[in-house]
């Protein structure tokens, strides 16, 4: 297992590499640069400040160096937030899509669970086809619509929460995680509901229900697990996804999390900071992945990583 | 199955961002109660609320807060709390003293002298100096510190050679006589360099902080300022605090206790948390609300007119405009602009055939022929000059209309396409592109033809609009490339007799409208809602609002529940 998780670890460095250098020279590529501004620079500045970013140097020397700063842990400098440096932006917003995404993901996966066994074990059944259509709609709200309608009605016409701002209090952080835990409820709903039925009708839960046992021990002790494979795998990247913080949400409640850094880097050509949020979610991504392997080998007796020697 | 689920997302959606929302979701906004002043014209203490925090809504999040690296108007808005330039402006936005009590013009209008305010303290209650101003100026046109905006300090002696690195900013043209007085020299006579002067280019910073600090001297618990407030706390992407600066020269002035400034990137947010009662004073309001807003917010809604041009410029150095005077024309007279502005834009707009705004004291355009026409006589001008072009209905223009992504622009690109279409037939592309990739393709002038543009004037002069039109000029992307109106633009930087530059700015702004470089739609407004329980601000055109000249007051007590305190408990 050891041996595994080192090599899984080593394998990631190379991915990362790809990872930084693609990024890197594709968000060269995209006209304008990070101080264009409808006021014109004179030549003279512009130059100043390429001079200052090193902007001006060959791209392959600013590669190198960029290369350099990150193996030091060091991000660099926002160019467009300018008191800041990346790493500063980075630890100030990660926090915030973290705890979010965090209680969005625990929201979604207890009640997303829960409801999706439930309608599996009332399979085509009424309560089946209600929880499975609401999940449906679930899915298909998108959260720019969902959003305002619950700042709508829960803030501005009943007044009970904040209509947005942040803090880690329940009230600022209720409809935010709502509006970003819906359609992951719906989502693992509808995937624990599929692999639930097909677990009970395998042959390993027949024999056990042949050998007598409790219908709920059947549920809660042999057919959970292994209905819950699937769901594992979604939740690596969704995770990764999540508390990397979301652009929508992000806006339409004002949370100052990483998500909007995404999209308003790449706007504002702000290079390093894009770069920043790219690499921190490319290593989430890796992280999370690897976790689910490991949480699989144990929800799944059948697997084993390391050849030949048992876990 | 999904068809009606679309319907229904749709339905609701429309039914949360439409104009007619259920009118008992407006909120009750308090009445204020009547003002009364004492005789140093302070509001007297019964009528002012007990809690005195100031919530702005204050559009992006700023770039920086560093004076000499600033650019935006949501960074200008928070340095005017945090800083004083040697003047500054009053409510209604004109010029008065700020770090210097008064000064002194040279007769050849190029040596100013200023006396600095005794009074006037850092927020560390340093005194601030002469030589503060100094070391600051020097500063901010040196090469190193990639000012953005030094352009605004250019007309000092040697500030562009400065820039360009040729000389070092130790030659800039100032000089501390004591540590009072301030000398500045000019290149050449500028009327509006004391409206230069509110700009925060010229406002000084701490020389030891920023040498101690460095790029992080802007920080909380760094930053020393010298106006009325001081940074207190900095949220990025939340909230940037002020409080009161016990040192400042007119503290005593100051009712407002704290100002809080909160960024938005989307105009519904802001619009819901003032909805919600979280904020006094919002940045700009949702454009397609209009009607929902004067009919339920109406005592909370200002419109003002703002010292700013919205046009289409034409790609002089490529056909088909290069060299066709009368298609140009011919376009600019087929928009009805009363149209675009009562609705499309809808807010008020100033429908124009000129660039620079009305309302400067010092200024008046010339009028242009067509302005007196009814619509029906210009459109058929319009279609004489087409002709004339050598454009007709079996052979139309085609044409390329680009914009950035935004969607007014998109709604008034789409009316003018319509409108060509309509009275000349004219075939119109619409081109939308990303910010950045439409100012790289208005720059380089390789594939525009008619592009958006516009300009809000950056000091109280015509001249911040004429200077646009230099054939050197940065942001000259129409390529308007005319000797003799170069020359007169450099006549009028030396001129020095006021009626005579006046008339030279105007014959300036005439040649650029009788060359019909650019297509005028509209002069614009600053639109947003303010608590009518904020007070002591007044409409200007520059659209300058110091918290310090604001206060709260009491709301009337007829019944009405005494509202808690905006956005209290918020923290991260």
């Amino acid at each position: 297992m050891l041996k595994y998780s080192l090599r899984r670890l080593a394998s990631a460095v190379p991915t990362l590499f790809l990872l930084i250098t693609f990024a890197f020279f594709m968000i060269r590529v995209a006209p304008g640069g990070p101080f264009d501004s409808e006021r014109a620079l004179p030549p003279e500045i512009e130059a100043n400040l390429a001079a200052k970013y090193h902007l001006d140097e060959p791209l392959v020397f600013q590669y190198a160096r960029y290369l350099w700063q990150i193996v030091q842990g060091d991000l660099g400098p926002s160019f467009h937030y300018r008191d800041w440096t990346v790493n500063d932006l980075i630890i100030q917003g990660a926090p915030v899509s973290f705890a979010l995404g965090a209680a969005a993901l625990l929201l979604a996966l207890l009640v997303g669970v829960v409801v999706g066994a439930w309608a599996a074990l009332r399979q085509n059944r009424p309560t089946d086809y209600t929880v499975m259509s609401l999940a449906m709609l679930g899915i298909s709200i998108p959260n720019f619509v969902l959003a305002p309608l619950l700042i709508l009605v829960f803030a501005i016409v009943l007044g009970w929460v904040p209509a947005g701002g942040w803090a880690f209090s329940f009230d600022r952080m209720v409809l935010p995680v709502i509006t970003l835990a819906l359609p992951m409820i719906a989502y693992i709903a509808r995937i624990t509901r599929g692999s639930m039925i097909e677990v009970l009708h395998s042959s390993f839960i027949r024999t056990v229900r042949a050998k007598g046992m409790p219908e709920k021990e059947v549920i809660l002790r042999h057919a959970l697990k292994p209905a819950l494979l699937p769901v594992i795998s979604y939740l690596g990247p969704a995770a990764a996804a999540i508390v990397t913080g979301s652009v929508v949400v992000e806006r339409i409640f004002t949370i100052p999390g990483i998500g909007s850094y995404f999209v308003q880097g790449a706007l504002n050509r702000d290079y390093t900071l894009v770069m920043g949020v790219v690499i921190l979610y490319g290593v989430l991504i890796i992280l999370f992945n690897f976790m689910v392997d490991l949480i699989y080998a144990w929800l799944d007796p059948r697997i084993r990583y390391d050849d030949g020697e048992t876990a | 199955m999904r068809f009606w689920l679309v319907a229904v997302v749709l339905l609701l959606a429309a039914c949360g961002q439409g104009e007619d929302r259920a009118p008992e979701a407006a909120p009750v906004l308090a009445e204020p109660v009547e003002v009364a002043f004492n005789e140093a014209g302070r509001p007297v203490d019964e009528v002012l609320a007990d809690s005195q925090v100031v919530h702005r809504g204050n559009g992006e999040e700023p770039q920086t807060l560093d004076p000499h690296l600033a650019e935006g108007v949501p960074s200008a808005n928070i340095l005017r709390d945090l800083f004083e330039g040697l003047t500054t402006n009053a409510p209604d936005g004109h010029i008065v003293p700020g770090a210097a009590r008064h000064w002194d013009i040279s007769r050849d209008g190029l040596t100013y002298t200023f006396y600095l305010d005794p009074e006037a303290r850092w927020s560390n209650g340093e005194p601030v100096t002469a030589e503060d101003f100094v070391w600051s100026w020097r500063r901010a046109v040196a090469p190193a510190t990639g000012t953005s905006y030094g352009r605004m300090l250019s007309p000092i002696v040697n500030a562009e050679a400065i820039f360009a690195g040729d000389l070092p900013p130790e030659d800039l043209g100032v000089t501390a006589l004591n540590d009072t007085t301030f000398q500045v020299e000019l290149q050449d006579p500028t009327p509006y360099f004391l409206g230069l002067l509110t700009h925060h280019t010229s406002y000084p910073v701490y020389r030891p902080a920023v040498e101690e600090h460095g790029d992080s001297h802007v920080r909380p618990g760094n930053l020393v300022s010298n106006g009325a407030y001081m940074l207190a706390d900095w949220r990025v992407r939340s909230r940037i605090e002020l409080v009161r600066n016990p040192h400042f020269r007119d503290a005593g002035s100051v009712i407002v206790e704290r100002v809080v400034f909160y960024p938005f990137e989307d105009e519904n947010t802001e619009f819901n948390r003032f909805r919600a009662g979280d904020l006094h004073w919002t940045y700009q309001v949702p454009s397609s609300q209009f009607q929902w807003l004067e009919d339920n917010m109406g005592d909370a809604l200002v419109v003002t007119p703002w010292f700013g041009t919205y046009f289409f410029s034409f790609n002089l150095t490529r056909p088909p405009f290069e060299g066709n005077l009368a298609l140009r024309q011919a376009l600019n007279l087929a928009i009805d602009r009363d149209i675009l502005t009562e609705r499309v834009s809808r807010f008020g707009e100033i429908p124009t055939f000129h660039l620079v705004p009305p309302g400067l004291p010092e200024y008046e355009s010339l009028d242009v022929a067509w302005a007196d026409m009814t619509q029906e006589e210009r459109e058929a001008e319009a279609r004489r000059l087409y002709q004339q072009a050598g454009y007709s209905a079996e052979r139309p223009l085609e044409v390329e209309l680009r914009y950035n992504t935004s969607e007014n622009h998109r709604k008034i690109a789409v009316a003018m396409a319509a409108m060509w279409k309509q009275v000349l037939g004219v075939r119109t592309r619409l081109i939308n592109e990303e910010f950045r990739v439409f100012l790289q393709n208005r720059a380089q002038r390789r594939v525009t033809e008619v592009f958006r543009s516009g300009w809000i004037g950056d000091y109280q002069d015509a001249f911040t609009f004429l200077e646009l039109f230099h054939s050197e000029h940065g942001r000259n992307d129409a390529g308007y490339d005319n000797e003799r109106f170069d020359r007169l633009l450099e006549r009028i930087a030396s001129e020095r007799i006021p009626a005579s530059r006046r008339n030279l700015m105007a014959e300036a702004e005439r040649m650029i409208l009788a060359d019909q470089v650019i297509l005028p739609v509209y002069h614009y407004v600053t639109k947003r809602l303010v608590d009518p329980l904020l007070q002591g601000w007044e409409e200007n055109v520059m659209d300058h609002h110091l918290t310090r000249h604001m206060y709260l007051v009491r709301p009337r007590e007829v019944g009405v529940e005494e509202a808690a305190e905006p956005g209290e408990g918020e923290e991260s």
